[in-house]
């Protein structure tokens, strides 16, 4: 007759850290469709070359320290960091900047650290930001959206863009971003950047065909569906609301302020909030329990911090969007508020409060 | 304060921080009434089943006991009785396994119960008014209630605070899931239950009772209002459920938005807060003279068939309940005390239900899944903050938990680890299903260890400084009082008086005494200065006595071989052996009706016939150095071989036999006599001077012989005379003390120099003595009495060498006697 003896409590709520990975990875769906609907198949191609690499690499590193690999090479850690890596990468980038980026994500910033909960940075945003700063010319060569292209590109088409540069017709990368109306194309925050500089108003700008009728073909959209998949997340409760609400709501206001002050000059702040990665990072980078800070309070700062950064390195910054270099700031400042965040314990310090 | 009063009633509540909402699962039990009491085939008591000190146990094994009858008595508040919950035997008073976490074992009392159930006499008090509220806070108290909530904490310690109580709250939240015992004792109870109520009214007169009681209770909740709807400061609370507002803390700051502040008791804030239970369990020992002696326990969980509430006897083990409800018997037991989110697993069916137990927990496997009870799945942290969130004492989890894996206590210090209520919130929401509570407990057990090696490193490092302290101080005093003790010796040294000089000279006597012991101790035999002393230790030392013996006889041949070669006598040492051979056989024919007065009188003649040669002029010195009443067998035994050797003298000059009658006056002193011959010189000179100087003088005379004999090394080995040197003295002893007698003035030492000028006439003599001595010792060693029998034992030889030189010390000294006594006269 045997006994369990186990530490209190005996029950719990059952949630796990890889059914949250999970659920965080369901999330993105939404997003990744319209990425796809909008772009076509480059970006899940990255997804998927991103999703064996990372496991590759993480079994290597996992077995190199000795550490039980089962549980660890599925907690959907490793996963998520591949899937937001692809989401992230230009449609048309070259297959080796995936396999550079998935190896460097994992091996450098997430094991060398220590694994998963040890990791000072978001895996997928450090890749990003040393692919961007390493291989700028293919970092940028941003595919239009499908429906401005000159050629129709079909699953076949970008599979061979991706690894050899050139459609099985023959048609460049370079080429495909081409205009039918003989100009190269890039990202609507891209657009809008080059235009200021270029003297345009941004009222002008929103007339370029890359925009559309709103924020930018396919960007808005693909916005739209990682705003729906972080509010799934929020109902779920697998993410907490602070750092989305604080970073949505800091973006919100800067690009507000400097709309009021320069209306000529400054994007809105719905530009600001439906294009580029800002969704994206809202929801799902920026919530990375891992390389955030903790509590409430952390967090709303910490969420406030990253909305002024991608606000100023987007208006100042030489770089059209700014979420992975604001995310890499504000993970480096985590620690810090979380330390000067802590929460007052019960019974503690009452005479403050009083 | 009435604006809480008021928010109350609108019912309008804090929050505390965090919480979560487990799965409830009460409506296992809560809709079946409490069954009633069981007795079980054994109860088993602990003897302390609260916090604070046992008990001192009044029965013993074997005692019939009733009903309610005290099984251990109380002196201090700290202190409470357990009692018998039913009546019958106690038969064993053992260790057994009492309910912890830790599953220690201690003292319980075990009852064989006789299913009588014989009460013990009660006294019934209708009305608690009638009594003072000292009556009632002992009858609390020795109806032995502790906080039956959890804690066990004494209760009429709680009730009888001095201070001034704004609330009594009256915690009925019962947040656990499944427990539903205080649901069903209000729901079957509550007049009970607010007699109690009342009873902590009158104790404490508080401004508002409050009673705490979740919303899913909706029962429990009517019947309370309804028993307290006529009296107005009895305020029923209905709080939001979640998960931990039963804790004292955050139902405080539920009803009161207080915080009590870290390490304090709520009554500092003027709040005190009883368990329902308690309550009824107070009216009971008030009103109707029961002691806690039972309670409503909770037996719930999926695998039992008949999950129900159960009044149980204190004692009762947990199987004797599960069974009682059909527990499925499966392969893995998980039996719980306590609620599934701060209980702990039991490690058998045996262990008893004590006060403060308020349910048991049999889930089914599918039930409790919880990775704590299968085997973890723990994985890092992610720091999703989560336990932080649900955290009720706003701590930070995720951080204490590294802590607490690095051993930090430092840094757990400093993130409040001790004001972790343990409640399992955070564990219960952690999706890396990190066991935090588990390491919180383990840390919390090395801090309160590590303080308490601190404590104890902390006092012995006080005392050993005490210690030290005291010691030096002790030292300096000693320093002191050395310093003034030699200041006023010297002062008085140089005051002249005649005080001063008795001093200076015991000090000088006290120095030659030390100097005289270490040449003791480095002769082998103290022989040497045995002769001096020995008409002071003579009877103390026999080994002294014998070889004076042995120096005697030496003594005896020197002297004859003096006067052979003086012409006197005409025997020679090769022809002396045999004589005294013969001599010894003749000794034994002596008819003599006293053997050791013939020995002793032998011994005399010989002196006498030495004292003889010597002119006759220690006639006078032998009689004055007698009253020696020495009764030494061995030394005579000794002494009857010198005396033997004597004889042969004696014979060789028949001619001294006159003398016989003087020297009859020293037959008394056997062996003193030996020193009456030997160094009736050095007596004279001790007389006249310090017995120090004539110790050293003798120790110079001695070395003198040694020289005397290195020189006359013609009739024995050169070998010889030098172990014998050296054996008779230690060299460095010898030197520094005759470098010191040389340089000293004695009045003796011309003399003894004379003396010794002529022992070196006699120095070759001496030596073949001394050979012949060698020869002596050992059968006179082995108290033969028989000069032929020589044994030539290493030892022996030794001790035999050492008496030769002993002998030639005494030889010479006995030529300086020869030489002085003509030079006096
Ligand atoms: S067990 Fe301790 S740390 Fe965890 S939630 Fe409860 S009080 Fe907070
Ligand atoms: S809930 Fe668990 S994983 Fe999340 S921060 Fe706390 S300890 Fe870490």
């Amino acid at each position: 007759m045997a006994f369990w003896i186990a530490s209190s409590p005996h029950n719990h709520q059952q949630s796990e850290t890889s059914g949250l990975m999970r659920l965080v990875i369901y999330a993105t769906i939404p997003g990744i469709f319209a990425q796809w609907y909008f772009f076509g198949w480059g970006n899940l191609i990255h997804i998927a070359m991103a999703i064996t690499i990372v496991l590759v690499a993480e079994f290597a590193v996992l077995s190199l320290r000795e550490k039980k690999i089962r549980p660890q090479l599925f907690d959907g850690s490793a996963i998520l960091t591949a899937v937001l890596l692809g989401i992230s990468l230009p449609a048309l980038a070259p297959w080796w900047i995936t396999i550079i980026g998935s190896l460097f994500a994992i091996i450098v910033v997430k094991q060398l650290y220590g694994g998963l909960g040890h990791n000072p940075f978001n895996p997928a945003m450090a890749a990003y930001v040393m692919l961007l700063i390493s291989f700028p010319v293919q970092m940028t060569q941003w595919q239009p959206p499908l429906p401005l292209l000159a050629i129709d590109l079909q699953f076949a088409d970008t599979l061979s863009l991706i690894f050899s540069g050139y459609t099985p017709q023959g048609y460049s990368v370079e080429q495909i971003r081409t205009h039918v109306d003989g100009f190269t194309m890039a990202t609507p925050l891209d657009t809008v950047k080059t235009n200021i500089t270029l003297g345009l108003t941004v009222v002008e700008s929103m007339e370029s065909p890359i925009i559309g009728k709103h924020f930018g073909i396919g960007w808005e959209w693909i916005n739209a569906g990682f705003l729906l998949g972080g509010l799934f997340l929020l109902t779920k409760k697998a993410i907490h609301w602070t750092t989305p609400l604080s970073f949505l709501t800091s973006l919100f206001i800067c690009s507000f302020i400097a709309f009021i002050l320069s209306p000529d000059s400054s994007a809105s702040t719905m530009f600001h909030w439906f294009s580029g990665a800002t969704m994206l990072g809202a929801f799902f980078i920026l919530t990375d329990p891992v390389s955030g800070a903790t509590s409430v309070k952390g967090r709303l700062i910490f969420g406030a911090l990253a909305g002024l950064l991608v606000y100023l390195i987007r208006k100042f910054g030489g770089y059209p969007d700014a979420v992975a270099f604001a995310v890499l700031l504000c993970n480096m400042a985590a620690p810090l508020i979380d330390q000067y965040t802590r929460p007052r314990t019960y019974g503690h310090n009452l005479g403050v409060k009083k | 304060m009435e604006s809480v009063i008021e928010r109350i009633q609108k019912g309008h509540f804090s929050h505390f921080h965090g919480g979560i909402h487990p799965p409830e699962q009460k409506f296992l039990t809560s809709t079946k009434p409490i069954a009633s009491a069981q007795i079980p085939e054994q109860l088993i008591i602990p003897v302390r089943q609260h916090i604070g000190q046992a008990g001192d146990i009044i029965v013993a094994v074997g005692d019939k006991v009733l009903k309610g009858q005290a099984l251990s008595a109380s002196n201090s508040p700290m202190q409470l009785p357990v009692h018998a919950p039913t009546s019958g035997i106690i038969s064993a008073i053992e260790n057994a396994v009492i309910p912890h976490p830790s599953g220690l074992s201690e003292l319980c009392i075990i009852i064989t119960p006789d299913h009588e159930d014989t009460w013990r006499k009660r006294t019934i008090c209708p009305d608690h008014h009638l009594l003072s509220k000292d009556q009632i806070l002992e009858k609390i108290a020795n109806s032995g209630i502790a906080g039956m909530g959890g804690a066990g904490f004494p209760t009429q310690v709680k009730v009888s605070t001095l201070a001034k109580i704004n609330y009594l709250i009256i915690n009925a939240a019962e947040c656990e899931p499944y427990i539903t015992a205080d649901d069903l004792l209000i729901q079957e109870h509550s007049p009970t239950v607010l007699d109690g109520i009342k009873i902590l009214d009158h104790l404490l007169a508080p401004k508002n009772i409050l009673i705490g009681i979740e919303d899913n209770k909706a029962k429990a909740i009517e019947t309370l209002q309804k028993a307290t709807a006529d009296i107005a400061h009895i305020h029923v609370c209905v709080i939001p459920t979640k998960y931990p507002s039963g804790g004292e803390k955050q139902l405080i700051k539920i009803l009161t938005n207080q915080e009590v502040p870290s390490g304090v008791l709520p009554s500092s804030l003027g709040i005190v807060m009883q368990n329902v239970a308690t309550c009824f369990a107070i009216a009971d020992a008030v009103i109707n003279d029961t002691p806690l002696i039972k309670r409503v326990v909770t037996v719930s969980g999926q695998a039992l068939d008949k999950p129900q509430n159960i009044w149980s006897l204190i004692g009762t083990p947990v199987g004797f309940l599960t069974q009682h409800c059909d527990y499925k018997n499966r392969q893995h037991k998980h039996l719980i005390m306590g609620g599934p989110m701060m209980g702990f697993s039991l490690s058998n069916d045996q262990i008893p239900v004590i006060k403060s137990t308020n349910c048991i927990l049999a889930p089914s496997e599918a039930e409790i899944e919880s990775p704590y009870s299968t085997g973890t799945k723990e994985v890092e942290c992610i720091r999703c903050g989560q336990c932080a969130d649900v955290c009720p004492a706003q701590l930070l989890p995720q951080e204490l938990q590294w802590s607490a894996k690095a051993k930090d206590q430092q840094q757990l210090t400093k993130l409040n680890l001790f004001d972790c209520i343990e409640c399992g919130a955070c564990a219960y929401v952690c999706p890396s299903q990190i066991p935090l509570v588990h390491y919180y407990r383990v840390a919390k057990a090395e801090i309160r260890q590590q303080k308490l090696l601190d404590i104890k490193a902390e006092k012995a490092k006080v005392r050993f400084e005490a210690r030290k302290e005291r010691l030096e101080r002790e030292k300096i005093a000693r320093a002191e009082k050395h310093k003034k003790a030699a200041e006023a010796r010297k002062a008085r040294m140089n005051s002249g008086t005649s005080e001063a000089k008795t001093e200076k000279s015991a000090v000088a006597a006290a120095l030659a005494r030390v100097k005289a012991k270490k040449a003791q101790a480095s002769t082998d035999d103290h022989k040497i200065n045995s002769e001096p002393e020995s008409t002071n230790e003579q009877a103390s030392d026999k080994k002294d006595q014998v070889a004076n013996a042995i120096a005697r006889a030496k003594a005896k041949k020197l002297a004859k071989q003096a006067q052979l070669k003086e012409g006197q006598a005409t025997e020679n040492l090769t022809t002396d052996n045999d004589k005294e051979a013969s001599i010894s056989a003749k000794l034994d024919n002596v008819t003599v009706s006293d053997k050791k007065a013939k020995v002793a009188a032998a011994i005399a003649k010989a002196k006498a016939k030495k004292l003889q040669q010597a002119e006759n002029s220690n006639d006078s010195l032998s009689t004055d150095t007698q009253a020696k009443s020495d009764e030494d067998k061995k030394a005579k035994v000794a002494a009857a071989v010198a005396k033997a050797k004597a004889k042969a003298k004696a014979k060789a000059a028949e001619r001294t036999q006159d003398d016989k009658p003087d020297v009859l006056v020293a037959n008394d002193n056997v062996a003193s006599a030996i020193d009456v011959d030997a160094s009736s010189a050095k007596i004279d000179i001790a007389s006249t001077q310090s017995a120090a100087e004539l110790k050293k003088a003798r120790i110079a005379a001695t070395i003198e012989k040694a020289k005397a004999k290195a020189k006359a090394k013609s009739s024995l080995t050169e070998e010889t005379i030098k172990t014998e040197a050296k054996s008779s003295l230690a060299e460095e002893t010898i030197k520094t003390e005759a470098t010191a007698i040389t340089e000293a003035p004695i009045p003796g030492a011309a003399e003894l120099k004379k003396a010794k000028v002529a022992a070196a006439v006699a120095k070759a003599k001496a030596k073949k003595l001394a050979a012949q001595a060698q020869k002596v010792a050992e059968p006179e060693n082995s108290e033969q009495g028989d000069d032929d029998n020589v044994i030539a034992s290493a030892t022996d030889s030794k001790k035999a060498r050492i008496a030769a030189a002993v002998a030639k010390a005494k030889a010479k000294k006995l030529a300086a006697d020869t030489n002085k006594s003509p030079t006096s006269e």
